[in-house]
């Protein structure tokens, strides 16, 4: 009962603290990258397989992710990507182990998952404010019947942080593809989650759009203590800003830095047809 | 002789400002969440519910209305969940078999006549045990609804978010789906089984057309629910009518009414 309790502040706590962060960042007394990842988490993933009926989608992966890194999935249609994403989220039954470990003193807790998707099940028209959605996922505050003054300056500060702070009172059914892609990521980082999932959008997007989307995540994994593993489907930014990346076929096909993953035999098999980049 | 010296007409508009509020508030949530064929289907579930309250002698026949409607949400559900064919299909395949069983039942021995009133449905009957039924329901969606509302909000945007969240998602699209059970079921032989889910749906399409957020979109889905409804139980009364239908003919103009001021002020 008392180690809840503990708990309970102890949460509360980091929200504090969160939200102050967020307040200097939007003073502009503090800019991106004031407190780095510690290195000491690390997610553990132990012969992830899903299989659907008799088919073998995702087959024994296994590999661990440190925080303070940005590992990106990349891999043809088909390839079980998403399926990669799915199981880590909890929404495919898989066999094996997620395992997320402080390996300072070798301690395990849940692993808090923050999640971009591909795309929203929104139609056009919808009457949902960017805050209605933001404060619908991260407070208790109902949204159909007011407007919290507090918890609005706090999405606020966060959209900021993201370039995102005059888009709160936007529906976001008009928000372009890259506004909403900076919103949901606003989203996904409020409470700051152990690791960022994110699946990259294959279109909707331009490229300065793409461009900007990939700064702030390396800025976000230089701020905060997280992991972030992002599907992406663009070769030439992943070869830019990645820390590391899984070529994925089924199984993990090639892993290491950018360089390392297009010079091998896998890469060029998925990707090269007649010797031209797909 | 005025319109509210009949008392029946005095229960029907007591009737009528619990079921418009309670079905502009749903109805939100059932347009957000593309959940329209499922509460129509439930609608016409209340042919099986009412048969099998007959057959097993229940007095009270919104209590196998209810029952069944209830039993017939989660077990859709969960079928749904097992992705072995699309929503609509499982739809489908619920409300057409829950329609036949419920008119084989009724239709022996040539006694159907003496339900089809619960097709266009009966506002003029209204006693005071089903005001009463109206008030606990309309309670139960308002403590559901400050409970449960962001919740199944943000899983009708996104459900992996919505997980990632921390959301139980499969126990609140249970107990949505129940939630519409058994309001539709305590309403639909007032509002009838052909009409019920317009009025669910009406006011909440309109409110779309002029909303900028959430709360913008509940105030014009009541108000819309309220005015067509008191209006469509006036006219229904002066034209001598079935209320349900004048009801959803005036919703019905309140959403062409709310379009074209879109698209005006979009010019």
């Amino acid at each position: 009962m008392r180690s809840k309790k503990l708990l309970q502040k102890n949460k509360e706590l980091e929200e504090i603290i969160e939200d102050e962060r967020a307040a200097l960042f939007r003073s502009g007394k503090m800019k991106w990258g004031s407190k780095a990842a510690c290195g000491f988490h690390r997610i553990e993933i132990n012969d992830l397989s899903v299989k659907s009926g008799n088919t073998v989608i995702l087959d024994k992966i296994s590999l661990s992710i440190y925080c303070g890194k940005l590992t990106v999935v990349i891999g043809k249609n088909g390839a079980g990507k998403s399926t990669f994403i799915k199981s880590i989220l909890g929404e495919r039954s898989y066999s094996g182990s997620i395992v997320f470990r402080d390996i300072k003193n070798n301690t395990v807790s849940r692993l808090k998952v923050g999640y971009v998707p591909q795309k929203l099940d929104i139609e056009p028209n919808m009457p949902l404010s960017v805050y209605d959605m933001a404060a619908g996922y991260i407070s208790r505050v109902p949204v159909f019947l007011r407007k919290d003054k507090k918890l609005y300056d706090r999405i606020k500060a966060r959209l900021e942080m993201f370039d995102a702070g005059d888009l709160i009172d936007k529906r976001v059914c008009d928000l372009s593809g890259g506004e909403l892609q900076r919103v949901l990521l606003t989203i996904a980082c409020t409470p700051v989650p152990n690791l960022l999932l994110l699946d990259e959008p294959v279109s909707g997007i331009d490229r300065n759009g793409r461009e900007l989307f990939y700064k702030i995540l390396a800025d976000l994994k230089k701020s905060y203590d997280l992991s972030v593993i992002l599907v992406s489907h663009d070769l030439d930014l992943m070869a830019q800003y990645a820390d590391d990346v899984l070529l994925v076929d089924r199984s993990v096909i090639a892993r290491g830095t950018p360089e390392e993953v297009m010079a091998s035999e896998a890469f060029k098999k998925t990707f090269m047809v007649n010797g031209a980049k797909e | 002789m005025g319109i509210f010296d009949y008392d029946f007409m005095k229960n029907a508009f007591v009737a009528i400002l619990l079921i418009a509020p309670l079905f502009g508030i749903m109805g939100t949530m059932v347009v957000n969440n593309r959940m329209a064929f499922f509460s129509d289907a439930l609608g016409h579930s209340a042919f099986t519910g009412l048969a099998l309250g007959i057959l097993l002698g229940i007095s009270d026949k919104d209590v196998s209305m209810v029952i069944f409607a209830i039993v017939f949400a989660l077990l859709l559900n969960y079928i749904k969940h097992k992705n072995v064919a699309s929503a609509d299909t499982v739809i489908s395949v619920f409300s057409s078999l829950s329609v036949a069983v419920g008119l084989a039942l009724l239709s022996r021995n040539g006694n159907f006549s003496k339900y089809s009133v619960m097709l266009v449905g009966d506002i003029l009957n209204v006693t005071v045990s089903d005001i009463v039924k109206l008030v606990i329901a309309l309670a139960v969606t308002i403590v559901v609804w400050l409970f449960c509302y962001n919740g199944l909000s943000g899983i009708g945007i996104n459900k992996s978010i919505a997980k990632s969240k921390g959301i139980p998602v499969i126990l609140y699209e249970n107990i949505f789906a129940c939630l519409v059970a058994v309001v539709v079921m305590l309403t639909v032989r007032m509002a009838g089984i052909l009409i019920i889910n317009a009025l669910l749906i009406l006011p909440a399409a309109a409110a779309r057309n002029i909303s900028g957020n959430a709360r913008e979109y509940h105030l014009y889905s009541c108000i819309g629910s309220v005015f067509s409804g008191i209006t469509g139980l006036v006219l229904s009364f002066y034209l001598d009518a079935a209320a349900g239908p004048m009801i959803a003919i005036v919703a019905a103009i309140l959403f062409f009414v709310t379009f074209a001021a879109r698209e005006i002020g979009r010019k």
